[in-house]
C-alpha cells in the first residue's frame, strides 16, 4: 500500500480541495463531482500501474484548482512532509546478522523501537502493533520510559514511549516486522538484533507476560503450547502461521464480523446440502411407511435439521442488491455528461437479497436497461420542457420481494415505446408481417427480439441492436422474466423477475396420468377440485371461476399430450407468476417437498414447459414445471378467447 | 476413430439384431434398467429421464434414430453410461441397449466408410463398418446423432418422433 508516491501526491491535492468543501469555503457542484470521479478513475489507474507514467492527472488537478476558486495550494507542504516512501533502504540497516537456517529452532530477537513523535496524533494505536508483534511470536515486551519529559512540559499528543520486545521466533522477523510498522517506518527509530543465550533466562523469569501476550494474540489457539520448549515441528510452523495472522490482523480486524469465503466453496457446500436434501427426503419416505416410531422421530428431527441447514446454507450466498447498485449511480452520472440530459437516478430496495450468482450475472442486463431508459427513454430537456414535464428526466431502480421471486424494476419518465416506430422497424426486419395483429404486449416484447433497435440515429451507448435480446437472453437464463408496460408520453417501466435462487425449492409434487411433477410451491396459489360437468357447460372455454375472478386453466394431459382420460375427480392448481394466474389441472396432488432443482441438458432445455428436474424420495427423476410459462400460455389463451367473444 | 490408430478399443451392444461398437473409453458405467421418467413433447429419441448417482441424466434411444422396432425391454436390457458431445458440448447421457456384449478391439484398417446406398439405416448417423470375426459392426456417428435440431431447441419435434406413452 506504501510506496504509491505519486497516488499520494495526487490524493493530497484532492483532500486539500475537499477540505475546502468541508469547511464551507467552495460549494460541491456538479463539476466538481465531475472531476472528483475522473479523478477516482485515475487513482485506479495510478493504483494499477503503480511504476508507469499515467497521464492527465495534472489536467485534473488543474481543473479541480479552478473549481475550489484556484486558491488551493495548502497542499504542497503537506504532501512533503508525509511519510510517503521512496522503496525504504531501511531494511539493510537494521538486519544485524543474516538469518540461520530454520532447523536451529526458535531463535530470540530484540526489537528496540520508538514511534514517530506524530504518531499518536495520526492515530496511530501503539497497543495494536504491540498485538500484531505478538503474532509473529511470543513477545516479552518492556516499556522505554527514558525519553518521557517532566510532566509540566509533556505534551499529552506526543508518543514519548519506546518498547523493547524480545520476539522468539525461528525464522529472521524482519519482514514480518517491517509489516507490522509498514505506515510508520520512515520516521521511526527502530533497531532488531538477534539475542544470544541469556534471552532464555529473560523468559524463565517472565513467563506471565509471555503468556498473556500469546494468549491476546489474533486468531491465537494453537500458540500457548509452542513458546518455551524450542520443539523443531511446533517452532517451525507457528512462525509461518504468526507471520501471515500479523498480515491478515490490520484487514481483519475492523471487519472481525464478516468472513471472505471463496465462491466455489460456497457452491460445493450448496451441492452437499442438495445431496443431503434429497437423502433426508429418501429417510423421510422410508420412515412414513414404516411403524418403528423412533425412527419416525429422528426422520422428523433430520428433516428440522437439513430444512434449518438449506435455509441457512442459502442466506450465505445472499447478497444485498445495494451490492451492484452503486455502480449504477456512476453510470447514469457519465451518461447525463454524455447526452447532455439532466438525470435524477433513485434507487430503492438496496437491502433485497438475491443469490450470489443471480445478482453476478444481473449487472450487464441492468447496465443495458439503465443505457436503454436514459438514451432512448429520456428525451432532451427541450423536449420535455415542451412535453410540459420537468428538464431533468428521472431513472427509478428498485427492487422489491414478490413472493419467492424479486421483482427489479427501471422506470424512466420519458417518451415511452414508440409503437409506431417499433412496428414500423419489426415490419422491414421482417419480424412480422404488415397486416399482423399485435397486442400491445406484443408489440412491446419485439424490442427484445435479436437485432431490434429503434434508435434513428446510432449513438454510442445503444442503438446498435445489441442488447435487449442479450438482455432477454441473460434473464432468461437465470430463469427469471422481463416485461415492460409504456406509457405514450409519461415513460417505460421494465420489470425482472427473478428467483430468488438457482439451488433449491419447496416443492409441490403432483401426478399427470403416471408421470409426477413437481410446481414450485412459492408460485401455487390454491388449489381447487375441478367442477364436475364444468367441461361440457363451457363449450371448451377453459375458464374457472375463482371467486368471481376468470380463471383460465389448462389441462396438464393436452399440454404433455398425453392418451387417456383423466381421474375422477380432477384437482386443479392455481400458480401465478408476475401479474397474471393459471390453473393446472392434475391427476392427483400427492403432497410437499423439498426440491433440488438439476438443470435439464441441452437435449431437454428446449422443451418449455420445464424449468429442470429433481430426483424424488425414491430415486425416481420428476420434472418441475416452468409456472412463468405456462401462466403465459394461459394468459395468451385468455386474450384469444376474450378477443373471440368481443 | 482414427486412421493412425490400429485398434479401437469399443464397447458392443446389441439393438435389435445388429452389433453397434461405441468407443469404451467414453463409456461410464452400465447399468441395469431404471424407472425411467418419461419427458412429455420431448422427441422419442430422448424421450426419458434416468437417475444416476444422484444425476438427471437424459436418456437416448439409439433404436429411434436408427428406425428400428422399440420392443418392451427384457432382462439383457441395459442402459450405458456414456460421454457424448451435444453441439460441442461434453454431456453425460444413457443409453438404451437390448443386450450388452463385450469389450473389443476392432482393427482400425478393417473399419470402413459406411456405403452410401444399399443400409438400412441413414449413412449420416452411421461413421464407419468394422468387421469382427465375420460379422459386421456398427460404429455410430455419436455426435451426428445427439446432435440437437437446428443445434438449439429440442422443443419442436415431429409428431411422429414424439413418444408414445
Amino acid at each position: 500500500m506504501f510506496g504509491f508516491t505519486a497516488v499520494a501526491e495526487f490524493v493530497h491535492e484532492f483532500e486539500t480541495a475537499f477540505d475546502r468543501v468541508r469547511k464551507g469555503q467552495s460549494k460541491a457542484n456538479t463539476a466538481l463531482i465531475g472531476v472528483a470521479l475522473d479523478a477516482k478513475d485515475h487513482i485506479h489507474l495510478l493504483i494499477e500501474n503503480p511504476d508507469a507514467p499515467v497521464d492527465g492527472g495534472t489536467e485534473i488537478l488543474v481543473q479541480l484548482r479552478a473549481i475550489v476558486d484556484g486558491a488551493a495550494v495548502g497542499g504542497h507542504e503537506e504532501t512533503a512532509s508525509e511519510p510517503v516512501a521512496a522503496p525504504a533502504p531501511a531494511p539493510a540497516a537494521f538486519v544485524a546478522e543474516p538469518a540461520k537456517p530454520a532447523d536451529s529452532g526458535a531463535k530470540r530477537w530484540r526489537l528496540t523501537f520508538y514511534l514517530p513523535s506524530d504518531a499518536l496524533i495520526y492515530g496511530t494505536n501503539p497497543e495494536l502493533l504491540l498485538k500484531e508483534l505478538a503474532g509473529i511470536g511470543p513477545t516479552v515486551v518492556l516499556a522505554l520510559t527514558d525519553r518521557i519529559p517532566d510532566l509540566d512540559i509533556i505534551d499529552p499528543e506526543v508518543s514519548y514511549l519506546g518498547w523493547q520486545v524480545d520476539i522468539e521466533v525461528a525464522d529472521d522477523p524482519t519482514a514480518a516486522i517491517d509489516d507490522v510498522f509498514l505506515f510508520l517506518r520512515d520516521n521511526m527509530e527502530l533497531t532488531l538484533a538477534p539475542l544470544g543465550g541469556e534471552a532464555v533466562v529473560a523468559v524463565a523469569e517472565a513467563p506471565a507476560p509471555v503468556m498473556e501476550i500469546a494468549v491476546a494474540a489474533p486468531s491465537d489457539d494453537a500458540m500457548p503450547e509452542a513458546p518455551f520448549v524450542p520443539e523443531p515441528v511446533v517452532a517451525k510452523a507457528a512462525p509461518a502461521k504468526k507471520a501471515k495472522a500479523a498480515e491478515k490482523a490490520e484487514a481483519e480486524k475492523p471487519a472481525a464480523t464478516s468472513l471472505r469465503v471463496p465462491a466455489e466453496r460456497l457452491d460445493e457446500l450448496m451441492d452437499r446440502v442438495g445431496e443431503l436434501v434429497i437423502a433426508q427426503a429418501r429417510l423421510s419416505q422410508i420412515a412414513n411407511s414404516s411403524s418403528d416410531t423412533a425412527l419416525k422421530t429422528i426422520a422428523e428431527e433430520l428433516e428440522r435439521l437439513s430444512s434449518g441447514l438449506r435455509d441457512t446454507t442459502m442466506g450465505i450466498r445472499m447478497v444485498p442488491i445495494g451490492t451492484i447498485f452503486s455502480r449504477f449511480r456512476r453510470l447514469v452520472h457519465d451518461l447525463s455528461g454524455e447526452l447532455g440530459k439532466q438525470i435524477e437516478f433513485i434507487t430503492t430496495g438496496e437491502e433485497t437479497e438475491l443469490d450470489k450468482t443471480v445478482i453476478e450475472r444481473l449487472a450487464d442486463p441492468l447496465v443495458h436497461l439503465i443505457r436503454n431508459s436514459v438514451d432512448h427513454g429520456l428525451e432532451s430537456a427541450e423536449k420535455r420542457i415542451a412535453a410540459g414535464k420537468s428538464p431533468k428526466g428521472t431513472v427509478r431502480l428498485s427492487a422489491v420481494y414478490s413472493g419467492a421471486e424479486v421483482a427489479i424494476s427501471v422506470i424512466d419518465d420519458g417518451a415511452g415505446l414508440n409503437h409506431e416506430r417499433i412496428r414500423a422497424k419489426a415490419e422491414e426486419n421482417g419480424l412480422i408481417t404488415a397486416d399482423a395483429k399485435l397486442t400491445e404486449q406484443e408489440l412491446n416484447h419485439l424490442i427484445f427480439a435479436p437485432g431490434f433497435s429503434t434508435a434513428k440515429e446510432v449513438t454510442a451507448l445503444s442503438g446498435r441492436g445489441v442488447g435487449m435480446d442479450v438482455v432477454k437472453r441473460t434473464i432468461d437464463g437465470l430463469r427469471g422474466t422481463i416485461d415492460v408496460t409504456t406509457t405514450p408520453g409519461k415513460g417505460s417501466v421494465f420489470t425482472l423477475r427473478l428467483p430468488l435462487t438457482l439451488a433449491i425449492i419447496d416443492g409441490m409434487l403432483i401426478r399427470v396420468g403416471d408421470g409426477r411433477y413437481t410446481i414450485p410451491l412459492a408460485a401455487v396459489e390454491e388449489c381447487v377440485e375441478l367442477p364436475v360437468g364444468l367441461e361440457a357447460s363451457a363449450k371448451g372455454r377453459n375458464f374457472l371461476d375463482i371467486r368471481g375472478s376468470l380463471v383460465p386453466y389448462l389441462r396438464l394431459r393436452e399440454v404433455f399430450g398425453l392418451k387417456g382420460q383423466g381421474d375422477e375427480h380432477e384437482k386443479v392448481v392455481i400458480v401465478s407468476s408476475g401479474e397474471g394466474r393459471v390453473g393446472l389441472v392434475v391427476d392427483q396432488i400427492i403432497g410437499n417437498n423439498q426440491t433440488v432443482i438439476k438443470q435439464l441438458s441441452k437435449l431437454h432445455s428446449g422443451i418449455k414447459s420445464f424449468s429442470g428436474a429433481t430426483i424424488l424420495g425414491d430415486g425416481t427423476v420428476a420434472l418441475i414445471l416452468d409456472t412463468a410459462h405456462l401462466v403465459a400460455s394461459g394468459q395468451s389463451y385468455v386474450e384469444r378467447n376474450l378477443g373471440r367473444a368481443a | 476413430m482414427s486412421e493412425n490408430q490400429e485398434f479401437m478399443t469399443a464397447l458392443t451392444i446389441r439393438l435389435e439384431d445388429e452389433l453397434f461398437a461405441v468407443e469404451a473409453s467414453r463409456v461410464r458405467e452400465i447399468l441395469d434398467l431404471v424407472p425411467i421418467t418419461e419427458v412429455p413433447s420431448a422427441r422419442a429419441f430422448v424421450g426419458g429421464l434416468i437417475n444416476v448417482r444422484g444425476r438427471v441424466v437424459p436418456l437416448a434411444d439409439l433404436r429411434v434414430m436408427f428406425g428400428m422396432e422399440r420392443p418392451e425391454p427384457d432382462e439383457d436390457t441395459r442402459i450405458v453410461v456414456m460421454e457424448v458431445d451435444i453441439d460441442g458440448e461434453p454431456t453425460i447421457a444413457g443409453i438404451l441397449a437390448d443386450k450388452v456384449h463385450d469389450v473389443t478391439d476392432i482393427e482400425a484398417a478393417s473399419i470402413e466408410e459406411a456405403p452410401k446406398v444399399g443400409m438400412r439405416w441413414r449413412p449420416e448417423f452411421v461413421k464407419g463398418i468394422g468387421k469382427r470375426n465375420g460379422g459386421f459392426i456398427i460404429i455410430p456417428d455419436m455426435e451426428r446423432i445427439f446432435e440437437t435440431p437446428g443445434g438449439r431447441s429440442a422443443s419442436v419435434a415431429a409428431p411422429e418422433e414424439r413418444a408414445a406413452s
